[in-house]
């Protein structure tokens, strides 16, 4: 009786000091080695949500001609997965508030900026631009799009992708008597076409969760209000109670009467995968699908086709990641290096071929790209670019999350139309 | 002069008895007081603030007080409103749902039975998984498409024939946060049915017998004999329910999205208004949801401290 509680006592003090020797182990490993160097160029953590996929593979591209131009800058990965950026965005939010800013940062280029530039955590890089010589390469109307309100620019934009495109399955329109090859002038048009496909019995239109339906609505509102009237409802020149923006929204709602019903639990993969698998006809969503097919060896023009939203043509619906350059990053010349890296033309090359996307820069060699990137950097180079809202680049997070809201409220037929216009209007006059 | 000196004597026995106590606890007490009760306080200080953008946050642009003006603003908002319904829709449900089957299974179990450790185990086991583990699975399940494109439960619904059973599960607008109760009554009933287990095996047989001997009718024993002695188990599953579900929010955003308005909690509005930058409402929320489980918990707190001063 006596032996059982010193046995016991002895393997509880085992227990509780095996566990501090695990505590202590994981802290010191979990320190960064930088803490011994000293200076500011030797290396440089690049924060990203690049953890998987083509992304990574266009990250790993990027480092290679990164080690290549900077060979004795040590590049330190801080890539964070999970969440398409969520987790990353969450954990950037507290390290910046912590004052512990990571050396360079992955951000959406154009107005989700606004957060970071009001809370001074990024410093303008408009002087880089000139040293670079990026200023002569960018599109002009790009260059308008990254100026902050202040005159300065904050990121370097590594790679393009396009928001208007409609991605279509060419056997599911063939079986229901529609031309594959049909180009539609405007919504309307095209709007017939679902209706013919509603009664065939395929899911007409595939869309997604909140952010793919705000997509949706920007490229409705881009076809109906066009260019112009778009960028105006941003900077305030025009009106949202207006009737033209009713007659967007109508069209909106009538585009979502086509969707598929369980959308709000599916990602925009599932929802690409619905048109590839034939299970529906159309999908809009951004130029990064077309990483999808390539994965699946689907052959542009024979499987699928990609066009501009009806009613869209000649516009370019831009959205970019972009590299910045934090207040107080331990490593500025690090930093430094790996923004020229990001915006040279060998680093942009490399990385939008593995990545899908296309190069910021218009003298980027573009013959050895897909079929797709090169019809879309000939896009970019003529097309008037405009900056889309669901990506961060027209507004704010804050309003981005209220037009978020509303629309998830409209979709979900809590709110009727009136309701949805005035909401949208609440959030922009914010 | 002989009674002062007795009395100082008596205080300082106290604080020598109080003492040692005192000391083994201030640690705790500290920790406590300043990591829940002090910052509970800041909190609410935050609440109290207009700090609704990322300059305020970190100090570049001014914050003023405004008082309870965040609070009647979120009360007044239709969408605050929607949450507090749906997590008042979600804790009725949850509450009854795991209340009649706990209670339902422990009463089964209670039987001599043979197996009855392989059951226990097996309605137990469900507790044991993470709510993000499973909710991934249940959001197949739960897949709103019908008819043709149905999947989960409402293509099992069309394959047993019970075609009528088919809904949209949690993209209900007004209901759909019932939907989201299902997996949470699965993996938690058979923790309320190791609650009233416990109960039912507490009760001394002796009371069984006795009522049998006075003449009382199966029925009568239980809702005479076994349902009180059960009442105070009861009362403390309601409320660990009860409180578990006012912090809803890793099911839903497994199942659903934070963004999606039809399964809007309080827990993911305060997580969705901190992603914004929006830090004062995000404390007003929290403070709310503070409000609203320390209404449940206090009672039953001040309840047991009476009970066990008695």
């Amino acid at each position: 009786m006596r032996g059982a509680p010193r046995t016991s006592a002895v393997a509880a003090v085992a227990a509780v000091a095996a566990l501090a020797l695990a505590a202590c182990g994981s802290n010191g490993g979990g320190e960064p080695e930088s803490s011994g160097s000293g200076g500011g160029a030797d290396e440089v953590e690049v924060f990203t949500w690049w953890a998987a996929g083509s992304e990574k593979a266009g990250l790993d591209a990027l480092v290679k001609v990164f080690d290549e131009q900077h060979p004795d800058v040590k590049f330190v990965n801080g890539a964070v997965a999970g969440g398409a950026g969520s987790q990353a965005k969450d954990l950037l939010q507290t390290r910046l508030q912590a004052q512990d800013p990571p050396d360079t940062f992955q951000a959406h280029a154009g107005a989700e900026l606004q957060d970071y530039i009001d809370a001074a955590q990024i410093e303008p890089v408009s002087d880089l631009y000139d040293e670079f010589g990026l200023t002569d390469v960018f599109p002009p109307d790009l260059m308008d799009r990254l100026t902050a309100d202040d005159g300065e620019i904050y990121s370097i934009p590594s790679n393009i992708h396009r928001a208007n495109v409609v991605w279509s399955n060419r056997q599911v329109l063939t079986d229901a008597g529609i031309d594959p090859d049909a180009t539609y002038s405007d919504l309307s048009a095209w709007m017939d076409d679902l209706a013919k496909l509603k009664k065939a019995g395929v899911t007409p239109l595939a869309v997604a969760q909140a952010w793919t339906q705000v997509q949706l609505l920007e490229t409705v509102l881009l076809s109906d209000l066009g260019a112009e009237g778009y960028s105006g409802l941003w900077d305030g020149s025009t009106d949202w109670k207006g009737p033209e923006v009713t007659a967007a929204l109508e069209d909106f709602q009538t585009l979502m009467g086509y969707t598929n019903t369980d959308r709000d639990g599916l990602d925009w993969p599932e929802s690409q995968q619905l048109v590839i698998d034939g299970k529906a006809a159309f999908t809009v969503m951004g130029d990064w699908a077309e990483a999808s097919y390539e994965e699946q060896k689907q052959e542009l023009g024979t499987d699928y086709s990609a066009f501009a939203v009806p009613g869209t043509d000649g516009v370019f619906d831009f959205l970019a990641d972009s590299f910045t350059l934090p207040v107080g990053a331990p490593h500025p010349g690090g930093a430094k290096a790996w923004l020229e890296t990001v915006g040279s033309s060998e680093g942009q090359e490399a990385f939008n071929k593995a990545k899908g996307s296309i190069p910021a820069r218009t003298d980027v060699d573009m013959s050895t790209f897909g079929e797709y990137q090169q019809s879309a950097a000939e896009a970019f180079k003529s097309d008037t670019i405009v900056s889309s809202l669901a990506h961060g680049a027209a507004v704010p997070v804050a309003t981005l999350t209220a037009i978020t809201d509303a629309t998830s409220k409209f979709t979900s037929g809590a709110s009727d139309l009136a309701a949805f216009q005035s909401e949208l209007a609440a959030a922009n006059a914010g | 002069m002989a009674t002062a000196t007795r009395r100082r004597a008596g205080a300082r026995r106290a604080v020598r008895r109080a003492g040692a106590p005192l000391l083994l606890l201030l640690p705790s007490l500290i920790l406590v007081g300043v990591f829940v009760y002090g910052l509970i306080v800041a909190n609410a200080r935050q609440s109290a603030t207009d700090n609704h953008t990322a300059a305020q946050a970190t100090g570049q642009a001014p914050t003023t007080g405004v008082g309870l003006r965040n609070y009647l603003d979120l009360l007044g908002s239709e969408e605050f409103q929607h949450s507090l319904t749906n997590l008042v829709l979600y804790t009725v449900v949850f509450l009854v749902g795991t209340m009649i089957i706990g209670f339902l299974w422990a009463w089964l179990l209670d039987k001599p039975l043979r197996g009855e450790g392989f059951f226990r185990s097996i309605y137990l086991f469900p507790m044991a998984v993470s709510f993000i583990a499973s909710g991934v699975v249940w959001r197949w399940l739960l897949n709103s498409n019908q008819d043709e494109q149905a999947s989960g439960l409402n293509r099992l619904f069309q394959m047993i024939g019970l075609d009528a059973l088919q809904n949209n599960w949690w993209n209900n607008v007004s209901v759909g946060i019932v939907a989201i109760a299902i997996p949470a009554i699965w993996q938690l009933s058979g923790y309320v049915m190791a609650l009233f287990l416990a109960g039912f095996r507490g009760i001394p047989v002796e009371l069984r017998e006795a009522a049998r001997v006075d003449g009382a009718s199966e029925w009568k024993l239980y809702r005479h004999v076994l349902f009180p002695q059960l009442s105070p188990i009861a009362l403390s599953a309601l409320i660990i329910i009860g409180h578990m579900s006012l912090k809803a929010f890793d099911l839903i955003m497994s199942i659903s999205k934070p963004a999606n308005y039809q399964t809007k909690v309080p827990a993911v509005d305060m997580y969705v208004f901190k992603s914004a930058f929006d830090y004062a409402n995000a404390a007003a929320v929290g403070t709310i949801l503070l409000v609203i489980v320390a209404i449940v918990i206090v009672p039953y707190l001040v309840h047991t401290h009476r009970q066990d001063k008695r």
